[in-house]
C-alpha cells in the first residue's frame, strides 16, 4: 500500500479534503456546522488555555502504511524535520515553561536527528513522550537498543495497539504488525516499561478498526490488559480510546467503502458540549517537519495553520499565540462525539 | 425499492414517544438501566442482545448490536460465538421437543 500522495490521490490535497468535509454535513447531511454546534454550547470561538503539550511532527516518514493514518505516512514521504528546525522548536521551548514535548510523526525514530533532539529536550528539563509505532523497534536492527534509549531519557512511550488480536490489528495496520508490535512491548517491559512502580510508562492507543465510535476507555483497558498478560505475558500502564478523525486515509476509507454519511452524522449527533470543553488544542501547541505552528496534529494535516500573526516556530512568542483563537472545522467533530477524544483519550 | 423493513427507520426508534410518551419514556429508562454496568458488564451484556437480536431475528437490533459489539471492544469470533449460542438454544429447544413427539409415537403405537 502507498500514501494518498504517492498514488496521486485527490485526497492527498488538504483542500479536497476540506471541501468534502464541507459538502458532506452542510449540503448532503443538512447537518449544523461544527462552528454553529460550538456556538450552541457556548464555545465559540475557541479559546486556548494554557499551553501544557509542545508536540512537534518531525517527519511523515514511516515504517507503516496503516489505513486510519491521519498523515498520510509511509515509507514513501520524504518530509522530515532538519536539526535546524529543532534548534528552533528547543530556542521556542527554553523560552517557555510548557512541561511536555510530544514527539510524533510518521515513525518519529526514523528521523535522524531523533535521537540527539531528545536529549537536548531533556537538557531543557522538560518531559518527553514519543508516539511510537512498536513495530520501529524490531524494524531494522538500528533501531533495537530504541528500548534502552527511551529508558536513558525517561521518555514516555506511547503506542497504538488497534487490537488484542493479530486479525483486527493487521487489517487496520498491515500484515506482520501485530507480531511484530508484541515482539516490541516484550522488549519495552524488559527494560522495565509498564511495570509497576519502574515509572517507565508505556501507555496504548486504541482506535476504532473502522467506522464506529470506540467504547467506553475503562473497559477497553480491562480487556486489553487480561487479554494482553494472558496470552503474551505482557504489561502496560494505560490505554487511550481515541476516535478517528475523518481525514486523510481514514477519509478515503470512510468514502470507499461506503461509511462516509453515516460516519459523519453518528459524530455530529454524538457532540458532547463537555467534550468539547476538553479538546486537546486548547492546552496543545503542534509544530510541524517544517516549522509552523498548528492547534493540533489534525489541523496540520489540513494545513490550517493557528490564527495569529505568529506562525513559525523562529517567531514563537507565547503570549501573541495564547491570544488567538483555535481554528476549528468540520473535522473537529471527532474530537468531541460521546466521551469526546484527544491524543490522551476520552475527554469528558 | 420498497421494503417493510428501513435501516433509516432505526434512527427513528426514539421517536415512538410521539404516540404515547409515557409508556416510551419507562420503556426507554427500563432500556437504559438494563444495559448499563452491573453484576454483568456493558460488554457482556451487548453480546447477549447480540444473540437474542439473532434469535427475534430483528434486523434493527442485528444492526445496533452489531455496531455496538464492536465499539465494546468485541472481536468477531466472540461475536460470532454468541449467535453460535442463539443457534444452538434456537435448535435445541426444537429438538427438546422430539422428547414429546417420540413419547406421543409411542403412546399411540403398537
Ligand atoms: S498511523 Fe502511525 S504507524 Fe501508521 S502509518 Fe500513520 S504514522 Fe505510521
Ligand atoms: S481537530 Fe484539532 S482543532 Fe479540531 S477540536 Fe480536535 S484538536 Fe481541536
Amino acid at each position: 500500500m502507498k500514501s494518498l500522495k504517492a498514488s496521486g490521490h485527490p485526497l492527498a490535497n488538504s483542500a479536497v479534503q476540506l471541501q468534502s468535509l464541507q459538502s458532506e454535513v452542510a449540503d448532503t447531511l443538512q447537518l449544523p456546522s461544527f462552528h454553529q454546534k460550538l456556538a450552541g454550547a457556548g464555545l465559540f470561538p475557541l479559546q486556548p488555555l494554557e499551553p501544557a503539550v509542545f508536540q512537534v511532527n518531525v517527519g511523515k516518514m514511516c515504517n507503516q502504511v496503516c489505513k486510519h493514518c491521519h498523515v498520510d505516512a509511509g515509507p514513501d514521504r520524504q518530509e522530515i524535520m532538519t536539526r535546524e528546525t529543532m534548534q528552533q522548536c528547543l530556542d521556542a521551548l527554553a523560552r517557555t515553561t510548557i512541561p511536555t514535548v510530544d514527539l510524533t510523526g510518521g515513525a518519529p525514530e526514523m528521523n535522524p536527528d531523533f535521537r540527539w533532539f531528545v536529549a537536548e529536550i531533556r537538557k531543557l528539563g522538560r518531559k518527553v513522550m514519543v508516539r511510537c509505532n512498536l513495530t520501529i523497534i524490531v524494524a531494522n536492527p538500528k533501531y533495537q537498543d530504541l528500548p534502552e534509549f527511551f529508558r536513558e531519557h525517561q521518555v514516555e512511550v506511547v503506542s497504538s495497539l488497534p487490537f488484542y488480536n493479530a486479525d483486527k490489528t493487521d487489517r487496520q495496520r498491515g500484515k506482520g504488525v501485530f507480531d511484530s508490535s508484541i515482539r516490541a512491548m516484550r522488549m519495552l517491559n524488559a527494560v522495565g516499561y509498564g511495570q509497576p512502580d519502574s515509572g517507565l510508562l508505556l501507555n496504548l492507543v486504541y482506535n476504532p478498526n473502522g467506522a464506529f465510535l470506540p467504547g467506553s476507555q475503562e473497559s477497553l483497558k480491562r480487556q486489553f490488559k487480561r487479554a494482553l498478560l494472558d496470552e503474551f505475558g505482557i504489561v502496560f500502564n494505560d490505554l487511550y480510546a481515541i476516535t478517528n478523525i475523518p481525514i486523510s486515509r481514514y477519509l478515503d476509507y470512510l468514502i470507499s467503502s461506503g461509511n462516509y454519511n453515516n460516519y459523519m452524522e453518528k459524530l455530529v449527533n454524538s457532540f458532547n458540549p463537555a467534550a468539547a470543553a476538553g479538546v486537546m488544542c486548547r492546552n496543545t501547541l503542534s509544530i510541524s517537519w517544517d516549522g509552523f505552528i498548528y492547534d493540533c496534529d489534525f489541523n496540520q494535516m489540513l494545513d490550517l495553520k493557528v490564527a495569529s500573526p505568529v506562525q513559525h516556530v523562529r517567531d514563537f512568542d507565547e503570549r501573541a499565540l495564547n491570544q488567538r483563537s483555535v481554528v476549528v472545522n468540520q473535522h473537529c467533530y471527532g474530537c468531541t462525539a460521546g466521551a469526546g477524544s484527544s491524543c490522551g483519550g476520552t475527554t469528558a | 425499492m420498497e421494503t417493510y423493513y428501513n435501516p433509516e427507520d432505526l434512527k427513528k426508534f426514539g421517536q415512538i414517544g410521539e404516540f404515547q410518551k409515557e409508556l416510551a419514556d419507562k420503556f426507554f429508562s427500563y432500556y437504559g438501566s438494563v444495559f448499563a454496568e452491573g453484576a454483568l458488564t456493558a460488554r457482556e451484556k451487548s453480546l447477549i442482545a447480540l444473540a437474542v437480536a439473532h434469535t427475534v431475528q430483528c434486523p434493527y437490533c442485528i444492526d445496533a448490536y452489531t455496531t455496538d459489539t464492536l465499539e465494546k471492544g468485541c472481536s468477531e469470533a466472540e461475536m460470532m460465538e454468541a449467535v453460535h449460542v442463539a443457534a444452538a438454544i434456537r435448535g435445541g429447544s426444537s429438538l427438546v421437543h422430539s422428547v414429546q413427539m417420540m413419547n406421543k409415537a409411542k403412546e399411540i403405537s403398537m
